[in-house]
């Protein structure tokens, strides 16, 4: 409502399979737009992933975090065995899926920073979950990072046709397909 | 005296100083409906069934009699009448403040659509912030306090918003661009809800016919029964069992704003239609090419006239004669058309067709009211001068 997203499925359908929904991250708002964008059935399959050093400080973060059902991952104690990925590995099982922002921290330009490879791990270990990108306009200027008053700007929120790790392909290639494949949705 | 005594005695002298509320609410102008406003509503109606019926039919005729492109425009121009008829009519069903709430949030919107296609930097956020949730409603807020803060709310935008805007954008300390930043904004602010604020203010001028006889029907039934209870708007029946107005002579009979505001809705919406019509009939000549090629002189001046003629033909719902009619519904298609043409300027420079396609899904709302928002500000102040009483 806020943001007044249009939701845009370009060569791709709603559909609560198991997928892994990647995003170009510019606003706090992010996760909770691109979450309440999806239909109903597969928002309920879907968990947004959230820093836990941030997102449990207080109990209104808290509380808002578990509305969204977001899993939080702990980014500071990262233990053998207890990587994230294989948090959210053990997490989703096979029903759910993930809302992921692999740059890792919300950018302050216009430009997309380089992906972290969360995502590359995922897909190795999971090679059956769809990579769908999507790319969110103008959120930033909802509410640019530091401030915490939104302005009622409209949004655009456009999911673009699945990927999948190609056999052999290398971590850098892979995740610069993955940052292209974003990126390419601000034109369609 | 401690502190806290001190301070409810003097929160007692404001309560104390308060009293002038009632007044004010006393100001806030009622709706009626006369008969007359009925006849205007009723015909449209019948008129828009039968654009909607046109629209549906020709939905369905093969592509080679009918142009597919415009058989959509027009029904999406049929649905955006239907939206702006039933606000309308809602609004004057449940009163004043609810009309100028509709239109504030009409305001909103368009509002939004324009900073959306708008490039603003970081430092603008706040003055962006400001705009929206105080500024917009504040204008609507005095708008509605009714016609005494007409001293107010015809500056508050122009003067004061346009102030305190570079200055927020000062204050976060970022001067690339800077008076171009501000100076967006405060276009957005001035054409989204200044200007566009000034219609719904005409319900709460105390009209007259230009020889200063009253013809208001509401403002003389309020100051006549003196209360605030009768919120009912009165149907033909009424207008017989009206009080006589303590006039010598009344030039013309009392009729209501409401009627005057649709008039003026309708002939902005008329003057859209008839543009359209005749620079498609006729159209060779384009007034700007680059800024839109589907203007023409033909069809400026063709829609201009015809506007002019039903403006003339609809005098009896207006406290105006006929030739007065006739100039001003001149004047408002002229400032209609400006409207239209300076927003696809603005447009053409975003490099965006319509407002509607800037985010997909959405209706341009600006799209809708561009050639309204340039007319309100002149339909109204001709309005004030001429037609109503003041010293």
């Amino acid at each position: 409502m806020l943001s007044g997203a249009t939701v845009r499925w370009h060569e791709i359908q709603p559909d609560p399979c198991q997928r892994i929904y990647f995003a170009n991250h510019t606003s706090h708002l992010d996760a909770l737009v691109l979450w309440s964008s999806l239909p109903r059935p597969v928002r309920e399959v879907t968990r947004p992933v959230a820093a836990k050093d941030y997102w449990s400080k207080d109990p209104v973060r808290r509380y808002i975090s578990s509305c969204f059902n977001a899993m939080l991952i702990d980014r500071e104690e990262i233990k053998v065995h207890q990587s994230p990925v294989d948090v959210m590995i053990r997490e989703i099982g096979l029903k759910y899926s993930l809302i992921v922002f692999p740059e890792g921290t919300r950018n302050r330009d216009e430009e997309m920073q380089e992906f972290k490879s969360g995502l590359y791990y995922l897909s190795k270990k999971r090679p059956d979950l769809e990579l769908v990108p999507v790319y969110i306009d103008n959120l930033n200027r909802v509410l640019p990072r530091g401030e915490f008053l939104p302005v009622p700007l409209l949004s655009c929120i456009t999911f673009g046709p699945p990927m999948w790790l190609e056999p052999k392909e290398s971590k850098v290639e892979f995740l610069k397909r993955a940052r292209e494949a974003v990126r390419r949705l601000k034109e369609v | 005296m401690s502190p806290a005594s001190s301070f409810i005695t003097d929160s007692f002298a404001l309560a104390g100083q308060l009293t002038w509320l009632p007044e004010i609410r006393a100001n806030i102008p009622q709706i009626k409906l006369d008969a007359r406003t009925n006849i205007l509503l009723g015909t449209v109606l019948v008129l828009l069934f039968a654009a909607y019926i046109v629209g549906r039919v020709l939905k369905r005729q093969p592509e080679s009699t009918a142009n597919p492109a415009v058989v959509r425009t027009f029904n999406l121009r049929v649905r955006a009448w239907w939206m702006m008829f039933s606000i309308l009519i809602a609004g004057f069903v449940m009163g004043y403040s609810v009309t100028l709430v509709l239109f504030g949030v009409i305001s909103f919107w368009a509002l939004r659509e324009f900073i959306t296609m708008t490039p603003t930097r970081r430092g603008d956020h706040r003055a962006l912030f400001w705009t929206f949730f105080l500024f917009t409603p504040l204008q609507y807020l005095l708008v509605g306090l009714g016609k005494e803060f007409y001293a107010i709310y015809t500056v508050m935008i122009p003067v004061y918003a346009s102030l305190i805007i570079p200055a927020r954008i000062a204050f976060s300390g970022d001067p690339k661009r800077f008076l171009e930043r501000t100076a967006k904004i405060q276009a957005g602010l001035l054409i989204c809800v200044y200007s566009l604020s000034h219609a719904p203010a005409i319900l709460s001028l105390d009209l007259t016919d230009s020889s200063k006889n009253p013809w208001d029907l509401s403002a003389a039934a309020t100051n006549n029964a003196g209360t605030l209870a009768d919120e009912m708007p009165p149907t033909e029946p009424a207008i017989s069992a009206a009080p006589p107005l303590p006039v010598v002579k009344v030039a013309k009979e009392p009729g209501s704003n409401a009627g005057l505001l649709f008039y003026f809705i309708l002939l902005v919406q008329l003057n859209d239609v008839f543009q359209y019509g005749w620079g498609i009939l006729l159209g060779k000549h384009v007034i700007a090419p680059q800024i839109n090629a589907s203007r023409t002189w033909e069809g400026l001046i063709g829609g201009c006239l015809c506007t002019m003629l039903v403006g003339t033909l609809l005098f009896w719902a207006t406290p105006f004669e006929v030739w007065e009619a006739a100039c001003i519904s001149l004047i408002v298609a002229i400032m209609g058309s400006a409207g239209g043409i300076t927003m696809s300027a603005i447009k053409r420079d975003r490099g965006v067709r319509d407002y509607g396609t800037l985010v997909q899904g959405h209706a341009g709302v600006l799209d809708r009211i561009d050639s309204l928002c340039f007319a309100a500000p002149v339909f109204f102040h001709i309005t004030r001068f001429f037609f109503t009483q003041w010293s």
